[in-house]
């Protein structure tokens, strides 16, 4: 466990650099995030997809897959491989402030 | 592609429902993590990608010794289902359904789907030289995504440093 400062606020990330509390997540946060992981700025279709990912998260308790992300929204696999490149199911979901999606497909 | 990115190349030279399964979920699971993707469909393999065939591959019975009669909903603990019965007309179609019904509830895509994904995702699709000629085959028989018919040389340098995976 490590200790960031995202957005003015120290909060816990794990070693994988996701969030250890879930409440500590804001949009502030999310951006500074995005940044760590190559994505300079949060556009409105990124935005779509992270609020998508934590409306899912609410309902099921965990974050959702690649698979459950372009079949509940109209965002398309490749859509989600431009928005977030280099490796989507974990960028998605550590940005959004969830854990990893459990789930293979 | 970049030369520091991990690369892993599949192998697919079986036809089998089951043995379609193997390189789509693994391929998919490194495309989420930022890896990139070759598939190489050799032999039997290329039904995977044939347009024809693509949507019905099936699996067999006979000679499985993993399939169990409780699969059925017999529960008769680890009891096979005997050879002789699947040789019977329709055993291969009835286990191809109870698989397809499997996934189905897992929400595992159909292949021709999940290889759409896969393209969609950035996996690159080849087909084996040797066994398109063999069948007589041509771009025009595979699904949109394969990208070229390549040599086994062909194969050799476009996966230099990646891992390799048989299946």
């Amino acid at each position: 466990m490590e200790t960031l400062v995202l957005a003015g606020q120290s909060v816990e990330v794990n070693e994988e650099g996701f969030l250890v509390n879930p409440g500590d997540w804001s949009k502030e946060i999310a951006v500074d995030i995005a940044k760590q992981e190559g994505i300079d700025e949060l556009t409105d279709a990124h935005w779509k997809v992270i609020n998508f990912c934590r409306e899912r998260a609410t309902e099921t308790g965990s974050a959702p897959t690649l698979r459950q992300i372009t079949t509940g929204s109209d965002i398309t696999t490749k859509e989600l491989f431009a928005l977030f490149p280099k490796g989507p199911a974990k960028k998605v979901a550590k940005i959004s402030g969830l854990g990893k999606p459990e789930g293979c497909v | 592609m970049t030369q520091d990115n991990r690369h892993i190349a599949f192998i697919c030279s079986k036809g089998n429902l089951d043995m379609a399964y193997p390189a789509l979920v693994m391929g998919w699971a490194a495309l989420g993590n930022g890896i990139d993707v070759t598939i190489f469909f050799t032999f039997w393999g290329l039904d995977l990608i044939n347009d024809k065939r693509v949507d019905h591959l099936e699996l067999a019975p006979v000679a499985n010794t993993s399939m169990k009669m409780t699969m059925m909903g017999v529960d008769t603990g680890n009891l096979g289902i005997p050879n002789l019965m699947g040789v019977l007309p329709g055993m291969t179609a009835f286990a191809t359904k109870l698989m397809k019904d499997k996934m189905d509830k897992l929400e595992v895509p159909p292949v021709r789907e999940y290889l759409q994904m896969l393209v969609d995702g950035g996996a690159n699709l080849y087909a084996c030289k040797m066994s398109v000629d063999m069948m007589e085959l041509s771009m025009d028989d595979f699904v949109d995504g394969v990208k070229d018919i390549v040599t086994a040389g062909d194969f050799m340098d476009m996966t230099e440093g990646a891992q390799v995976i048989f299946i």
